[in-house]
This record gives structure tokens, sequence and C-alpha cells, in this order.
């Protein structure tokens, strides 16, 4: 079992991107989902435990290691100070995007009552949105949604896990 | 009067009215329209005078403002008067504020997250490192040089004789997705050869019709090193972010 254990977490650490359970369901062979699932528990425990630079994190459908909160000034310093930051402007943006998708342009400067074209061209390059077909409305707009690589990057599970939006509360006189 | 204001860095009209609502500690279900329209119509001014590129969407919602203001000195008729479920004019105002406001909450709450490349970091690989520009000197291409060169694909395809059947449906969206893909596995793609990845006259179609509409979005630029050279797309990455 303990075997078992240092190949899923060698798997986790070779993998380019968060690797899935069914993934490594793929890969382990004969090994059922829950079993997997009590193994990634007990990585991710462990490495909690450690208190060492690592932990490991269930992001975008998946798994993977991820530095500690409280290191990211080394590694800045080691990458070269090149912060990925968004505008304001952009993560209202996204936002809409996020919660309303598929959207149009229009629906989300009806939303934001700013021109958004500049913020989801920058959304587009950072692969955090994606266009995801034309509504069928006169001049078929382009309709925008999210990326599996939004939820990496926001350390969301899935979109179900995003904060949840506060209802509009009817209108009452 | 003399207004003494803080000037924050405001996302847009919306945001502006916001601010004001929560620094007169206003109700925002039962908006007093002469004050909060006097306050923003200064707000305006003041930013005109520092000379704020002050976009069209501030004088929309000004506009707004003043007319709600002014529908709401209007008396109301006899008629009207006793059905209850008369519409307050206020009322899409609100509306879209709230709207505006939750999703500006999200943001925030979203931007508190740790936030990969900022908060935490992963492993890099080879492939996102990003590789160094081109020694030779490239020329944007026009409309005009990009529909030659489309000429010239169509006409060698036309030659190869295909039989056109139309069993696979393209969609626009698609192909600019793949497109984008490519783009971000190969770094930069030849014009010739991707117009020739589809094989129908209608796959072709798509094609240009996908380039032209990412060059629209400016999301890839496209470039020739020589006149009458092969057309390569790139994606347009911005100045800033590029180390």
């Amino acid at each position: 079992m303990d075997d078992v254990r240092a190949i899923v977490e060698a798997l986790i650490f070779a993998s380019d991107t968060p690797l899935s359970v069914e993934r490594l369901k793929d890969i382990l062979g004969e090994m059922d989902r829950k079993a997997i699932l009590e193994i990634l528990q007990d990585i991710e425990l462990e490495y909690r435990q450690r208190c060492g630079g690592l932990c490991l994190m269930e992001v975008a459908g998946g798994y993977q290691f991820r530095t500690k909160t409280e290191y990211a000034p080394w590694i800045k310093k080691l990458r070269g100070i090149r912060p990925v930051s968004l505008s304001p402007a952009a993560m209202e943006t996204l936002s809409v995007v996020a919660y309303r998708q598929p959207v149009t342009r229009q629906e989300i400067e009806k939303i934001r009552g700013v021109d958004v074209s500049g913020s989801l061209k920058g959304l587009l390059e950072k692969k955090l949105i994606r266009i995801v077909g034309r509504k069928n409305v006169p001049g078929k707009p382009i309709m925008y949604g999210s990326t599996k690589r939004f939820l990496e990057v926001f350390d969301l599970k899935d979109l179900s896990e995003l904060p949840t939006l506060r209802e509009i509360t009817e209108m009452e006189e | 009067m003399s207004y003494e204001v803080k000037l924050d860095i405001f996302e847009g009209p919306l945001d502006l009215l916001l601010y004001l609502i929560r620094k007169n500690e206003l109700d925002i279900y039962n908006i007093p329209m002469a004050l909060i329209t006097e306050q923003y119509l200064a707000h305006l001014e003041m930013m005109k005078a520092l000379n704020l590129d002050l976009a069209g969407e501030y004088l929309v919602l000004a506009a707004t403002l003043v007319h709600i203001k002014s529908r709401m000195l209007l008396p109301v008729e006899e008629g009207e008067k006793e059905g209850e479920d008369e519409t307050d004019p206020r009322a899409e105002l609100v509306r879209q504020l709230l709207e505006y406001q939750a999703f500006k909450e999200v943001a925030l709450s979203l931007d508190r997250r740790n936030l990969l490349d900022r908060d935490v970091f992963k492993r890099i690989q080879a492939a996102e490192e990003i590789p160094d520009e081109q020694e030779d000197p490239m020329v944007e291409v026009t409309l005009f040089e990009l529909i030659e060169a489309f000429k010239q694909v169509a006409e060698r395809m036309d030659k190869e004789d295909l039989l056109e059947i139309d069993t696979e449906r393209i969609s626009l969206s698609d192909r600019i997705n793949e497109i984008l893909e490519d783009l971000a596995r190969e770094k930069s793609l030849s014009f010739t050869d991707l117009l020739k990845t589809s094989r129908t006259k209608k796959g072709i179609i798509y094609t240009l019709l996908a380039i032209l509409e990412l060059m629209k979005m400016r999301v890839v630029r496209a470039f020739q090193a020589d006149p009458f050279g092969p057309i390569r797309i790139f994606p347009a990455v911005e100045e800033s972010t590029d180390g």
C-alpha cells in the first residue's frame, strides 16, 4: 500500500497539469476510486503535517503540488519580478463571465456599465476565458465562458466552488 | 459650494455612483436623486478638470440621472395614484446598481483567493517559457495581403478537384479556439499551413473568417518578413507582459 502511495505522489509531481482521480485510476489499473481518494487524503495530510514548503491542492478537477502561500516572496525572487496581477476591471469582467456564462460582450457591458473589449482581450490572452459559441440573435455575437485554466489559477475545484453571488433581492416598495 | 473629494480610481460610472451612495450613507433603495445627481455631475467636472479620460459611459449615466430626477418631479396623475404597482423611476437604476455591486464583491473575493503565480506556485514547464523574438524584422500585413494569400490557397485547392460532401458541421467558434490552441503550442503559425489543414472549401473559408475575427479582436497579429513572403500569425502579446 505504501508503495502505491509513493507512486501516486510521484505521478502528481511529474504531471504538468492537475492530475484527476480518473487519470490516476487509468494509470494504476486495479485500484478503485475510493482507495485512490484515501491515498490522496493521506498524502495531503502528510504534507500538511511535515511543515515543508509544499502542499497538495485539489484544483480544476485534479490534484497538484503547490508551494505554500508564505513562501511566495522567495519564489518571486527566484523567478524574477513578473507578477500576474489582474486589474480590478479585468477581475470584474472575469467574474461576470464566470457566473453568467455563456455570456456576450454586450451582456457584460450592461452589467459593468463600461466598454469591456479591452479586458476581454486580456483575459483571452491569459486563457482565463474562451470563446464558447455564438448567440442566436441578430449579429450572432460571440459568447464567452471560463476555462480550466481559470479554475487552476483561482484555486477552485470546479465552478460550483465559486463564492456565492449575493442574490439580487426583489425590489420592494 | 466646494466639494472636498478624494479621487479614487473608478471602474466606471456605476462604481462612481456606488461610491457616492456609500460616502453619503444613503439607502440604495431610496436614493435622493437631487443630491446624488449634483454630486455625480460635480465629480465629472473634476475628472474633466484633471484631464482624466472621461469615457462616454459616464455621460450616459449623467443623462440617465437627470432624466430620473426630472421624472420624479412630475406630479403623479390621479388615476395612477390608486394603482400601487406604479413603478418607481429609479427601479431600473437600483436593479443595475445592486447587480453591479454583487459582481464587484465576488471580484474582490476571487482576488483574495490564493492565486497561482502570485500566492502559490507550481513547477514551471519548459514549454511555458517564452522564446526570444524572431530576428528578422516583420512587417504587419494588411487585410488585402491576407485575402491575396487566401486566393492563392483557394486556387490551388480547386485544381485538386475535391469532392465536397457536407457531413461535418464546422463552427466558427470551434475553429477560433482550435487556432488559439495551436498558437499556444506553436507560438506562430503560417497562414498557408493554417488554410491547408482544412480539407473542404467551407473549411478554409471558416479558417479565414476565424483569423479575421481574431485579428479584429486583436488577439492575434499577422506579420510577414518580406513583400509577398509567407505570412505568419502570432498571438498578440502585450508588451508589458513580455518580460
